[in-house]
């Protein structure tokens, strides 16, 4: 378990210093930050200076090297817009793409499933052909669409759910601001889960039913049913437990995607998030809160893959032994 | 009134393209106590039956008529719920492979007192201790540490061990074992099925063994009933059976097995199987028979084996001393003389593919040399050693994944002959192979054919077509007919034996089946865990093993003694093995 653990933290450190090697080598090609920094009266010759003043000027090396000592250090530079420190200014914003990720999330994990379960074990039912058309329809649709969709049906035309916003926040350990606490909060969250949802659910809802088909197929559940055991038994111990994991492999890479799909999502319900911060970010040329963003992201990936490696070794006997359990 | 009473058992299965009856109109009965083989090749319907008796069978397959009778009551026609109370409590089942048959990511704890909780309605402890026994039933040591562990902790004997167990737990009055051993090594065979078969005469189970393999009929059954094509031969205790056979095709079975006692020039034809077209062509004056001037080779020998070596890597690690390896070939040392068949023989894990793929130049040896015509093929550049591997070639156990399906087989065969450049024109090629695919029983025609088109012992003999296309000298044959039904390895058999005569081939050939190797080798190495334990010529082998352990896979071997001889072409009648 240690062994494991300390090899996934050499390969994070790794992937983190690709990570910040690429999102650093961008911000020479996104225009000229100084162009928002200041105002047309500044003059050409007050610019080079601020470029100076700024270390622009420096060979890329260097402006790397100082940036990667200082990124360790948990600085990632100031935003040029907001004046205050690109992390800071991200993680007071990370609660609620978190929140939003995990509704999304949730909401897939609840439906999926039995979705993908029910279309394996009767193949042929009405159900199961309205479920896979859906998922096609699902997988067809771009996110924004649906987002729209949704607020033209849900909020204009029936006005039963809010379309923007993150609506009233319960505080909790001071630092986190919840939805999931009260009405408001939670009516707020429909809609945008909704969204980021329907873009992975038609995929895992495939996937769930075709490694569920291909279990069902194998000799244990075979010899299970010689056994005399109970269906419900065969089908969500036997059968599911093996279905789950290349599910939880997958699942691993998608949650971290999503994380990225939340840009669409958080634009069109004006969720204030990392998302939609970084769209703003791009839109100023903000490269710190650019690069802040994009190590942040990355480093979500990192912890996600490293968790799902986790529980993919808890349902899996074989994983854990070569794990270094011993 | 009998425990297990099929009649006109009818089972079909419908397709788009009509309905195909894979059983028809079986009767049979099993007893208390008793067991009963179902024995035939593929295809026969054997498995079908079983499954059909407790309503396994695979979509769309479905029993169209007939009864089923267990103690008096009928199961045919019950519904899923009734059924499941058959099964497990009154019919116990064993399945082939015990790798596949439980599931990987439940301890065998869980899936043992799973089965005790559902058929007997057994609380928790009770299961446990009902599981606790039936582990220590079935010769599991240290029954409480092992319910904790999950499969991939136990070897495939001890698989199969559990999976009996399994099958035990509900106290069934019947017990359907579908291939039980196929999937395990001789000794171990022998140890599990002495096992069913002390379970079933002390608990008064009745039993169905399916199975291919004759000597496991021979060595286990009461009574035995043979099918060919969904229908029943004959049916009678197993010692008349196989002593005095009535039906023709029981008779051609019996004549296709591989046995000890005798050794036979050729192996009948089975008529009734495969119908291979052969059409031999003249070798001598065939392009195939262009004898050239190998040169002749010190004392004969022609291939010399010394102190090879190879060990594999099992555990990577940055480290020197954190790897792990497993000495897959250890100090093996052999010669094979020009023209004779040198058998090497061993349980799975005993070296012996490994060996002939580092023969065959697949692998490098750690330590050691292979001594090919005079030259060691080890010291030569790829460049040098072309000509050599053009005078070795190799035939594969398994003829399913050892033939490119996205190839013709004309284009198979002919891949080799353009490689190393063999015929002047792409017109003599065509002809070559059209007349490799003749000589090997195809028949030209099958050039234009993808080997999915093909039956496993067709297919085999395509992979033959194509080691002979390069006119080999030295022809390794790894378990080439491991993956064939009885009667088509007789005939894969049959065709080496004759293209040795022809062609003057030398062969290793490779074997887990000792009656295979007694019947084609002239002097065998037996192999265990890497290393050679002896080697003596084939007679004196069996005839007076040298070693315990020789002895031992001797002993283990199915004996065949009282299987009738009809139709043998006898060479020799062999010495009894001294056991």
């Amino acid at each position: 378990m240690l062994a494991f653990l300390a090899r996934r933290l050499v390969q994070a450190l790794i992937v983190m210093f690709v990570i910040s090697l690429i999102s650093f080598s961008i911000q020479d090609n996104l225009g000229d930050p100084l162009r928002e920094m200041v105002g047309q009266s500044v003059s050409e010759a007050e610019r080079q200076q601020l470029r100076d003043e700024l270390g622009l000027n420096d060979p890329f090396l260097t402006q790397y090297g100082r940036f990667l000592s200082s990124a360790v250090q948990g600085d990632l530079g100031q935003s040029y817009f907001f004046k205050e420190p690109a992390l800071e200014v991200i993680l007071a914003k990370l609660p609620a793409t978190l929140e939003l990720t995990f509704g999304a999330t949730l909401l897939i994990i609840v439906i999926s499933i039995p979705a993908g379960v029910y279309a394996a074990i009767r193949p042929h039912s009405v159900l199961t052909r309205a479920i896979l058309g859906f998922s096609i329809l699902g997988i067809s649709v771009p996110v924004f669409l649906t987002a729209i969709f949704c607020i033209y049906l849900f909020s204009i035309e029936l006005g039963w759910l809010p379309s923007y916003g993150r609506g009233e926040l319960v505080p909790v350990w001071g630092v986190w601001e919840t939805g999931y606490l009260n009405k408001d909060g939670l009516l707020h969250l429909i809609l945008p889960c909704v969204s980021l949802a329907s873009i992975m659910l038609p995929l895992f809802i495939r996937l769930i039913r075709s490694e569920m088909v291909e279990a069902l197929h194998t000799e244990y559940v075979k010899f299970a049913k010689a056994k005399g055991l109970r269906k419900a038994r065969i089908y969500f111990l036997h059968a599911l437990k093996n279905t789950m994991l290349p599910v939880v492999t997958v699942g691993g890479v998608q949650i971290g995607t999503m994380v990225a799909y939340t840009i669409l999502t958080e634009t069109v319900f004006q969720w204030p998030g990392m998302g939609f911060l970084f769209l703003e970010a791009v839109n100023r040329v903000d490269t710190p809160l650019i690069v802040a963003y994009l190590i942040v992201v990355g480093a979500i990936f990192v912890v996600v893959n490293t968790l799902v490696d986790l529980i993919y070794g808890l349902i899996n006997p074989t994983v854990r032994l070569a794990g270094g359990d011993k | 009134m009998s425990l297990l009473c099929v009649d006109d058992l009818i089972i079909e299965f419908p397709s788009r393209h009509g309905v195909a009856v894979s059983v028809k109109g079986v009767s049979f009965q099993v007893e208390k106590g008793e067991i009963l083989g179902l024995v035939g090749e593929s295809g026969a319907g054997k498995s079908t039956i079983g499954n059909g008796i407790v309503n396994l069978l695979s979509s769309p397959g479905r029993v169209a008529d007939g009864s089923i009778k267990l103690a008096g009551d009928s199961i045919r026609n019950l519904d899923d719920e009734a059924m499941r109370k058959v099964r497990g409590r009154r019919i116990g089942f064993i399945f082939q492979d015990p790798m596949t048959s439980l599931n990987p990511l439940l301890t065998i704890g869980t899936q043992l007192m799973e089965t005790v909780q559902a058929t007997l309605g057994a609380d928790k402890e009770a299961a446990r201790a009902r599981a606790l026994e039936l582990l220590d039933a079935v010769g599991i040591p240290e029954p409480e540490l092992r319910l904790e562990q999950y499969p991939h902790q136990f070897s495939g004997g001890m698989r199969q061990r559990v999976v009996i167990a399994i099958a035990l737990a509900g106290e069934p009055e019947l017990i359907i074992a579908d291939e039980p051993t196929t999937a395990l090594d001789v000794s171990v065979q022998n140890q599990v099925l002495e096992l069913i078969r002390k379970l079933c005469k002390e608990r008064d189970v009745g039993c169905i063994l399916i199975t291919h393999d004759m000597g496991v009929i021979a060595n286990t059954t009461d009574r035995v009933a043979v099918l060919y094509q969904g229908e029943l031969m004959e049916c009678g205790p197993t010692m008349d059976v196989l002593e005095r056979p009535q039906h023709a095709y029981t008779r051609s079975l019996i004549s296709a097995v591989p046995r000890v006692d005798v050794k036979v020039h050729r192996f009948p034809r089975v008529e009734y199987i495969e119908k291979a077209e052969s059409k031999p062509i003249d070798v001598k004056n065939h392009w195939l028979g262009v004898k050239e001037s190998f040169g002749s080779v010190e004392n004969g020998e022609l291939l010399k084996v010394e102190n090879l070596d190879l060990r594999f890597v099992t555990k990577s690690a940055f480290l020197e001393k954190n790897r792990k390896y497993v000495q897959a070939i250890d100090n093996v040392s052999f010669t094979v003389k020009d023209g004779e068949t040198f058998g090497l023989v061993g349980e799975s894990g005993s070296g012996k593919s490994t060996t002939a793929r580092v023969i065959a130049g697949l692998y490098r040896p750690d330590n050691g040399r292979v001594m090919f015509a005079g030259q060691d093929l080890g010291a030569l550049s790829e460049k040098q050693r072309r000509p050599l591997r053009r005078q070795i070639q190799m035939v594969f156990q398994n003829p399913y994944s050892s033939l490119n399906s996205r190839m013709t087989v004309s284009d198979i065969i002919a891949e080799p002959i353009r490689f190393h450049d063999l015929a002047e024109s792409e017109m003599k090629i065509r002809q070559i192979v059209n007349d490799l695919l003749d000589h090997v029983g195809l028949g030209a025609a099958a050039g234009k054919r993808f080997p999915h088109e093909f039956s496993g012992g067709q297919r085999q003999r395509i992979s033959i077509a194509r080691a002979l296309a390069t006119r080999p000298r030295f022809l390794i044959c790894d378990e080439p007919t491991s993956a064939l039904d009885v009667s088509v390895q007789a005939q894969i058999l049959n065709l080496l034996k004759d293209l040795q005569d022809e062609l003057g081939l030398t062969m290793l050939f490779i074997s887990h089946d000792l009656p295979v190797i007694r019947q084609m080798c002239d002097r065998i190495a037996v192999m265990k865990q890497g290393g050679i334990v002896e080697i003596n010529d084939s007679d004196s082998l069996f005839a007076n093993p040298r070693q315990e352990y020789t002895r031992n896979l001797i002993e283990v071997m199915p004996h065949l003694d009282h299987l009738s001889r009809d139709g043998l072409d006898v060479e020799m009648p062999l010495n009894k093995a001294v056991v």
